[in-house]
């Protein structure tokens, strides 16, 4: 009998994400030192590090925020092509708008706080050329309502609710445009335990529904190991251990990782 | 040859108050303002007598373009005789030996705060528009240098954000003055604070408009046959005031913009806000003779 193998289904598909040595220093400070990093369609990486480790900043590069001294950035889509970091400023801005969604850990940072929490998932919309109210409307409302937002709310302003709900604002707004990738900043820092765990069954369940691809930024093992496939470990700008998450939790091979991991459990 | 033969004599200030240098100056970037139509001109706004916020952006305007035989007209809030545009019409009537007028047919250089006149400008008109706040961004970007990056990259999407509030809370646009209007199809302006009446009179007018704001050192322009298009929905038409149907209580005229005037038992009466058309009117009504020019509105509605 012989049984042909096919080859797995990771090995088929084409990275979504791919960034390579992705150095920036601020200064004397080497914040990132040639990170890389891949990422498949549908699939989860988690960014873990302590504070100062670099995992904001090779965010920010991936939102197009901030431009990389070296490294290139690609993603695998039909409207775009080459290194990302090259685009001028016009080009970054569509692209970001429209392909890329980000939630920061401060709401200040991504929200107009003293404008509507719908007006705020419109801006989105707005910024990607759409000028009809009725549309407007309606496909706020369908953002917020994936983001378990109380509808009741949602012209209330983001400056008038709980941090919880300002983050599924900011989560509506990121993906009402349904973006290729969608990228996490520390979402559920700073929320007490019960929302965040109400916030992340969120997460997980639009990542689920959607299989949109994500890349979560947390120095808390425990989101990253609720939502995350596969983990990476940064220190001091630099990766140190990279695998599947299960892996890395239970088996971490780095002295850091042990470290992070036991300290933890 | 004596050097009082070579030099001019002695005058107590230049031709139009300002100096050459000053009046070069806003002459070149009115220039490039009318080169690139609705684009903020920074320019070196000078001193005036006036405090500023007061209209010396259009003041230092007017004195530029003027000359003996420039008619001026002023208009404050579309009257010719508010203190404002009374003391600004003999200031530059002082300065300049132009005659003055509240006759917009007869006037070459208007100048105004807030209002168009009714009746349609010429090819040969000037149009000075006094601007308090040039930048349509301040309310959605705070940050000006920011807003000059949005200006360059035409990213106005959040200029349909304060739309989508307003009619989110309200149930309609509620931005009753200075309508965001892009002008030439490129740059979102400000048309100074006009009514929304007035804005469908900017677009492709024959006339030449300078909107210059004194205190925020900027001026634009929006130059003969222009497009001028109010910021709108595609499913929310642009809305004037609803003003057609209203009769003026003293001149008897209908359908132009009105000013609302309280009256004692609750009840309001209603005055044309354009004063010299509401002169004109009376003076009809009386029996003299008066040229009347084309109006932008006919009985409330903008005539194509």
């Amino acid at each position: 009998m012989t049984v042909t193998l096919d080859a797995p289904q990771l090995v088929k598909t084409r990275p979504l994400l791919v960034a390579r040595n992705v150095s920036k220093s601020y200064g004397s400070v080497q914040a990132l030192i040639e990170v890389s990093a891949t990422v498949y369609p549908g699939e989860v990486l988690g960014i873990v590090g302590e504070s100062g480790s670099g995992k904001s900043t090779f965010l920010r590069c991936l939102n197009l925020e901030e431009i990389p001294d070296t490294g290139s950035y690609t993603l695998d889509l039909t409207d775009v092509e080459g290194n990302l970091f090259d685009l001028d400023r016009y080009a970054r801005r569509m692209l970001c708008a429209t392909r890329i969604g980000i939630v920061y850990q401060n709401p200040h940072v991504g929200l107009l706080m003293k404008h509507s929490s719908s007006g705020n998932v419109a801006e989105r919309l707005l910024v990607a050329g759409e000028r009809r109210f009725a549309v407007l409307r309606e496909k706020a409302r369908d953002a917020l309502d994936a983001s378990e937002f109380p509808l009741d709310r949602m012209d209330a302003p983001p400056i008038e609710l709980s941090g919880g709900m300002q983050q599924r604002v900011q989560l509506a707004k990121a993906i009402a445009l349904e973006p290729a990738l969608l990228l996490l900043d520390e979402p559920t820092t700073g929320l007490d335990v019960s929302v965040q765990a109400l916030v992340l069954d969120t997460l997980k369940r639009l990542q689920q529904e959607r299989r949109i691809t994500m890349v979560i930024v947390s120095h808390d093992l425990g989101v990253i190991r609720t939502l995350a496939d596969r983990v990476m470990v940064m220190r001091r700008g630099q990766v140190v251990e990279a695998g599947l998450a299960d892996q890395i939790f239970q088996d971490p091979q780095h002295a850091y990782t042990q470290q992070l991991v036991h300290a933890k459990l | 040859m004596s050097l009082k033969a070579l030099t001019r004599d002695w005058e107590p200030m230049s031709y139009g108050f300002l100096d050459a240098s000053a009046k070069r100056e806003i002459r070149r970037k009115t220039l490039k303002a009318i080169a690139v139509p609705g684009c903020q001109m920074p320019y070196a706004s000078r001193e005036v007598p006036m405090a500023r916020g007061w209209g010396t952006g259009g003041l230092q305007v007017s004195c530029t373009l003027l000359n003996p035989q420039t008619t001026v007209k002023v208009i404050d809030q579309g009257a010719d005789d508010s203190v404002n545009a009374a003391s600004i019409r003999r200031f530059l009537a002082r300065v300049s030996g132009a005659p003055t007028t509240t006759d917009t047919l007869q006037a070459d250089l208007i100048q105004s705060r807030h209002r168009i006149p009714e009746e349609k400008l010429r090819e040969d008109q000037v149009l000075v528009l006094q601007v308090p706040n040039p930048e349509p961004l301040r309310p959605v970007q705070p940050n000006m240098s920011i807003a000059r990056q949005m200006h360059a990259d035409a990213d106005y999407g959040r200029m349909w954000l304060q739309l989508y509030e307003q009619i989110v809370r309200s149930g309609r646009v509620m931005q009753g003055a200075s309508y965001p209007s892009l002008v030439h199809g490129r740059f979102v302006m400000t048309p100074s604070p006009i009514p929304r009446w007035d804005v469908p009179k900017l677009h492709m007018a024959k006339h030449l408009t300078i909107l210059s704001a004194g205190r925020e050192k900027r001026l634009h322009a929006v130059p003969p046959f222009t497009r001028v298009e109010p910021l709108v929905f595609d499913d929310v038409p642009y809305r004037v005031e609803e003003h057609g149907h209203l009769t003026c209580y003293r001149s008897g005229a209908r359908g132009y913009f009105m000013n609302e005037i309280p009256q004692e038992d609750g009840s309001s009466a209603f005055e044309i806000s354009d004063s010299d058309y509401g002169v004109k009117t009376i003076r009809k009504g009386d029996g003299e003779a008066v040229d009347f020019g084309d109006t932008w509105y006919r009985n409330g509605e903008m005539a194509e």
